[in-house]
């Protein structure tokens, strides 16, 4: 399957891992990634809130170059893409006057946007709704028995629920579950599931920002998870990068490995860890790689 | 009929009993809401249930409670919808008070402890703007269109009770009395929307406390979007006053909209200085030193290299940089608002639209007043209405509306 591939900055900014591991999973999946060089940065709603018709002019013209390649929907691996995008894409479909203003400063490129041309959708969306989970069982060559995994979707691609198609027909809130226990994983349940990394408040309110990381990271170790997996860098960032310093601001020790979400389908599909970066996280995921690299299909002893 | 478990959690501190939750069977319709079962378990099974309600119709703001886990009017829920969603077993529904208040009793919580004390920290009236006119004060009708939707709070608090922010810093300003601030901030009529900008871009727990979570939009049963709200208000702060504000609130927007003009793509390496004002910046100092730690973090797991810190690979292109231009420059801020305007694909399927499906582009209201420097709202620049509105009623829509909290009414127990 071909799909426009949009990795967002971040993935290849401050998490290159997850671009790179996206990339070494892809052949697996058959999928090919071509990917929309010219396109720009969604505005993680930053953008939009500065002014709405910039974020909605910069994504209009990204969906209009995806539709230009001959991939048959377009395909991110960053939450925040999704939720910014999908925001950007409800306004633009929602008025043609407003699709017409806005093409007016896209034709001198020669770019428009055109209502129902493109579908974009999270890779983990992809997993479950194109690959399928039964087809995706199929390819797994080192099942993640024994492994206890914490989802953690982050906001951006659970909430609004109507604007990301959340429904009985897709509950795409539950797809990590479902594709953690399709790689033979263990869900954890906890209470951070579906709260805020606290990321973009970082600047503002880095008290409160570290305190919600914190928190969540606690609660899973907590549930005696062994690893969180995450569809959004810019969590990682906060979950991962800052996990000391939220440590230090909750006054705990903690030592949660976060996976972004193509490493933990990488590593059910036979990759090492290498290939998927996973020596660039602040906290080693030892007890995620020892486990991989030990006796296949052992369940993780206590004490790692 | 079906029969649905109802768990409640009980509290009541006269007791000196710890809160725990107690099973109910109901036997109601499906479509009968959540409400009306705890009702029946009232009246029939154990009077001493504590719930707060009026109207029952989604009206009055009273019956704020969670259901499974998430906020909303216990009379607007479903019985059917609410089991769907439970993870606690088939047509288990667990009811619970709202969060981020006190509870006084069962599913009543304090709301004047919380809601109501935000309220009225964001001066939750209209300042008249001198000299008041003889009759009525003329404004355009799209500026007070844009307030409709702030409007149509009806003060319930579940936005409150599941605020993510509210959860960790509980003095943050929270969605219900921000929004209720966007509903003087928009009002030409009022005098004083330099002031209560530059107030709430200055309180550390004001408009850039706020975390992009979407809970308050999610919880929210009359479509007031908080989290849309807190954006006008910062884009009104930082574009339209010149808010430079303390919390690097108005600076991050800005270091923000300055890097993707330049590269396309986000560059890490300068958004966090810039954010503090530029590396030089007094104020930057401190906080990049405090990151320092992960900055090294960052440099010692091969996320970053100090080659890739410091070269630009990403240039924007002419064409971002022409839409950039091309959008910024505008006189007035184009927005699209969907409560408003709706989307076309609904109204093509409302029988009762006569415009055929053409859902009209209601730019935001114009954005009258922009006082070039920080300072207050020149009372003159709006004296001149964008359009003539022949029959204006506004002093009717001034917003005061509360529900009657403590007055005792119809079916509240304590």
């Amino acid at each position: 399957m071909k799909v426009a591939y949009w990795p967002g900055c971040v993935s290849r900014g401050f998490t290159p891992e997850l671009h790179g591991a996206m990339e070494a999973v892809a052949p697996l999946l058959d999928l090919e990634l071509i990917g929309i060089d010219r396109a720009s940065c969604c505005g993680a709603g930053v953008i939009a809130e500065h002014n709405q018709e910039l974020a909605d002019t910069l994504n209009a013209r990204t969906f209009a170059l995806a539709a230009e390649t001959p991939g048959e929907l377009m395909m991110n691996i960053c939450s925040t893409c999704q939720g910014a995008q999908s925001e950007c894409q409800e306004r633009l479909d929602a008025s043609a006057e407003y699709r017409a203003e806005i093409n007016t400063t896209l034709e001198a490129e020669g770019l428009a946007y055109e209502k129902g041309l493109v579908t974009n959708k999270n890779f983990l969306w992809l997993l479950v709704e194109e690959i399928g989970l039964e087809n995706l069982k199929k390819k797994v060559k080192r099942p993640l028995t024994g492994l206890k995994v914490g989802p953690f979707y982050g906001c951006y691609i659970v909430r609004p629920t109507d604007r990301l198609g959340i429904d009985d027909e897709n509950p795409r809130d539950q797809y990590m579950q479902m594709v953690i226990e399709a790689l033979g994983g263990e869900v954890i349940d906890y209470a951070g599931i579906y709260k805020c990394c606290g990321f973009p408040i970082i600047t503002m309110n880095k008290k409160a920002s570290l305190q919600m990381a914190g928190t969540h990271l606690a609660d899973a170790t907590d549930a005696d998870a062994d690893c969180l997996v995450v569809p959004c860098p810019l969590c990682h960032l906060n979950l991962d990068l800052q996990q000391p310093m939220a440590a230090a601001e909750i006054g705990r020790d903690l030592s949660m490995p976060v996976l972004h979400l193509p490493q933990l389908v990488g590593l059910a599909l036979g990759l090492d860890n290498k290939a998927l970066g996973l020596q660039r996280h602040v906290i080693k995921p030892t007890s995620v790689i020892d486990w991989s690299t030990a006796v296949i299909g052992s369940t993780v002893e206590a004490g790692w | 009929m079906p029969e649905y478990t109802l768990r409640l959690r009980r509290y009541d501190p006269e007791t000196g009993e710890a809160p725990h939750y107690e099973d109910f069977k109901v036997e109601l319709e499906g479509h009968r809401s959540v409400l009306e079962a705890i009702l029946q378990v009232r009246n029939e099974q154990d009077g001493s249930i504590g719930v707060r309600c009026s109207c029952r119709a989604a009206i009055c703001g009273s019956c704020g409670v969670r259901t499974n886990g998430k906020a909303g009017l216990a009379c607007h829920t479903h019985l059917d919808a609410a089991a769907k969603n439970s993870k606690h077993g088939e047509n288990v529904i667990v009811v619970e008070p709202m969060g981020n208040m006190p509870i006084i009793k069962d599913l009543i919580v304090d709301m004047e402890e919380v809601h109501w004390k935000k309220i009225r920290r964001v001066t939750p009236w209209l300042v008249a703007k001198e000299p008041v006119p003889e009759r009525e004060y003329i404004v355009p009708h799209a500026a007070m269109v844009d307030v409709t939707q702030t409007m149509a709070c009806i003060q319930c608090g579940a936005c409150v009770s599941d605020c993510m922010t509210m959860e960790m810093d509980p003095l943050f300003v929270g969605p219900a009395a921000l929004a209720k601030a966007y509903r003087f901030v928009g009002d030409p009529r009022d005098a004083e929307q330099g002031q209560r900008l530059k107030d709430l871009s200055e309180d550390p727990h004001g408009i850039y406390d706020c975390t992009h979570c979407f809970q308050c939009i999610e919880a929210c049963p009359k479509g007031v979007a908080p989290m849309s709200q807190i954006m006008r208000l910062r884009r009104r702060a930082g574009s339209d006053f010149h808010i430079d504000d303390r919390n690097n609130g108005h600076r991050h927007e800005m270091a923000f909209i300055k890097n993707i003009r330049k590269n396309g793509l986000l560059h890490e390496a300068d958004l966090l200085p810039d954010s503090y004002g530029g590396k030089f910046h007094p104020r930057a100092v401190p906080e990049l030193l405090s990151s320092l730690p992960v900055v090294l973090r960052a440099l010692k797991t091969g996320k970053v290299t100090v080659k890739k810190a410091l070269l630009h690979e990403h240039k924007a292109s002419p064409e971002i940089k022409r839409i950039f231009d091309t959008v910024e420059n505008r006189e007035v801020r184009l927005e699209y608002n969907l409560y408003i305007s709706g989307n076309e694909d609904d109204l093509a399927d409302d029988p009762a639209d006569t415009t055929g499906g053409t859902a009209t582009a209601t730019l935001a209201p114009p954005v009258v007043e922009a006082p070039a420097v920080e300072a207050p709202a020149e009372p003159a620049a709006v004296e001149t209405p964008v359009e003539p509105a022949p029959v204006a009623e506004p002093a009717a829509e001034i917003d005061t509306e509360a529900p009657a909290e403590g007055e005792p009414t119809e079916g509240d127990t304590q």
